[in-house]
C-alpha cells in the first residue's frame, strides 16, 4: 500500500496537466510506503510518448533524498492518451525495484486515473495507492 | 587508481548487498572491468554487447555525468567517487523511442505498411 497526501496528489495532477501534451514525471521520497516529499522534475525528453529525468538532476535529487534519511518510494509519470498501466517501455526501463511506479492517465482529461505498480524483473504487480487527508511536502 | 563506487539498490545483489565498494581503474572502462572481476556479472548490467555504456545507465564521477567527461574513456584520479544510477525513464505507448541499438531489448517501432489507396 502506498500512501500519498492529497496536496501531493494535487501537485502531481497539476504537474501532469502543465506538461500535457507531453508526459510528466516526478520522484517521490518517503518512508515505509508513505510519500513525504514530491520532486516534480522536468521531463527532459519533452515527448508525449517518453519521459526521462535528466541525469545530473536525478543524482542531485537522489543525493538529497539520501541526505534527508528518506527512500525513493515512488516514480511517477503520466500517460497522456493511454491507460494507467505500465507500457512495454515502462516495464523494460523499470530499474528501481524498491519504488512503486505511479501512473496517472489523462486519457480522460476530466477524470485522471492514478494507479501504482511494483515492477520487478519484467513482472508487474498492482500496488494499492491511497490518497489521504494529510498534507505532505510538495515542490 | 583506487576509487569508491556507489552501487544502486538494484545492483547490490552482485556486491553481496554492499552499497559502496572499492575498485581500481585509470578510466571508467578499466574501473568497470575491475568491478566485474570482483563482482562477476555486474558489467553486463551496465554495458551493451559492444562494450559501450548502456543508454539507460548513468555513471557519474564526482557528481559529473561521464557522458560529458568522455564516457567510458573518462579519466579517474585516486579518491574519486563514482556513482551509478539507472535512468528514470519510460514511455506511454508503443515501443522504445527509435534509437541506436542498446544491446538487448525488444527493438523499436516498425513502420506501418503503406495504406492501399486502391
Amino acid at each position: 500500500m502506498l500512501e500519498i497526501g492529497q496536496d501531493q496528489y494535487r501537485t502531481l495532477v497539476a504537474h501532469a496537466s502543465a506538461e500535457y501534451p507531453n508526459e510528466a514525471c516526478a520522484l517521490l521520497a518517503g518512508r515505509d510506503g508513505t510519500v513525504e516529499r514530491v520532486y516534480a522534475v522536468p521531463n527532459a525528453e519533452a515527448s508525449p510518448t517518453f519521459y526521462v529525468v535528466e541525469p545530473k538532476l536525478l543524482l542531485r535529487v537522489m543525493t538529497e533524498i539520501d541526505d534527508l534519511g528518506l527512500d525513493l518510494v515512488g516514480i511517477f509519470h503520466s500517460h497522456v492518451a493511454t491507460e494507467a498501466y505500465p507500457s512495454r517501455t515502462d516495464i523494460e526501463l523499470a530499474k528501481y525495484d524498491r519504488a512503486a511506479y505511479l501512473i496517472l492517465s489523462l486519457a480522460d482529461r476530466d477524470a485522471p486515473v492514478l494507479r501504482a505498480f511494483r515492477i520487478r524483473d519484467g513482472q508487474v504487480d498492482e500496488e494499492p495507492v491511497r490518497v489521504s487527508r494529510r498534507s505532505g511536502v510538495a515542490g | 587508481m583506487a576509487v569508491e563506487v556507489r552501487i544502486p539498490t538494484i545492483l547490490r545483489k552482485h556486491t553481496d548487498g554492499e552499497k559502496a565498494v572499492q575498485a581500481e581503474g585509470d578510466t571508467v572502462r578499466d574501473l568497470l572491468d575491475d568491478l566485474d572481476r570482483r563482482y562477476p556479472g555486474i558489467a553486463g548490467q551496465l554495458l551493451n554487447e559492444d562494450g559501450s555504456l548502456h543508454r539507460f545507465v548513468n555513471v557519474y564521477v564526482n557528481d559529473e555525468d561521464v557522458r560529458f567527461l568522455g564516457a567510458l574513456d573518462a579519466k579517474l584520479e585516486a579518491g574519486d567517487v563514482v556513482a551509478i544510477l539507472p535512468a528514470v525513464a519510460g514511455g506511454g505507448s508503443g515501443g522504445l523511442k527509435p534509437s541506436p541499438p542498446v544491446g538487448r531489448g525488444s527493438g523499436g517501432l516498425k513502420p506501418s505498411p503503406p495504406v492501399d489507396q486502391g
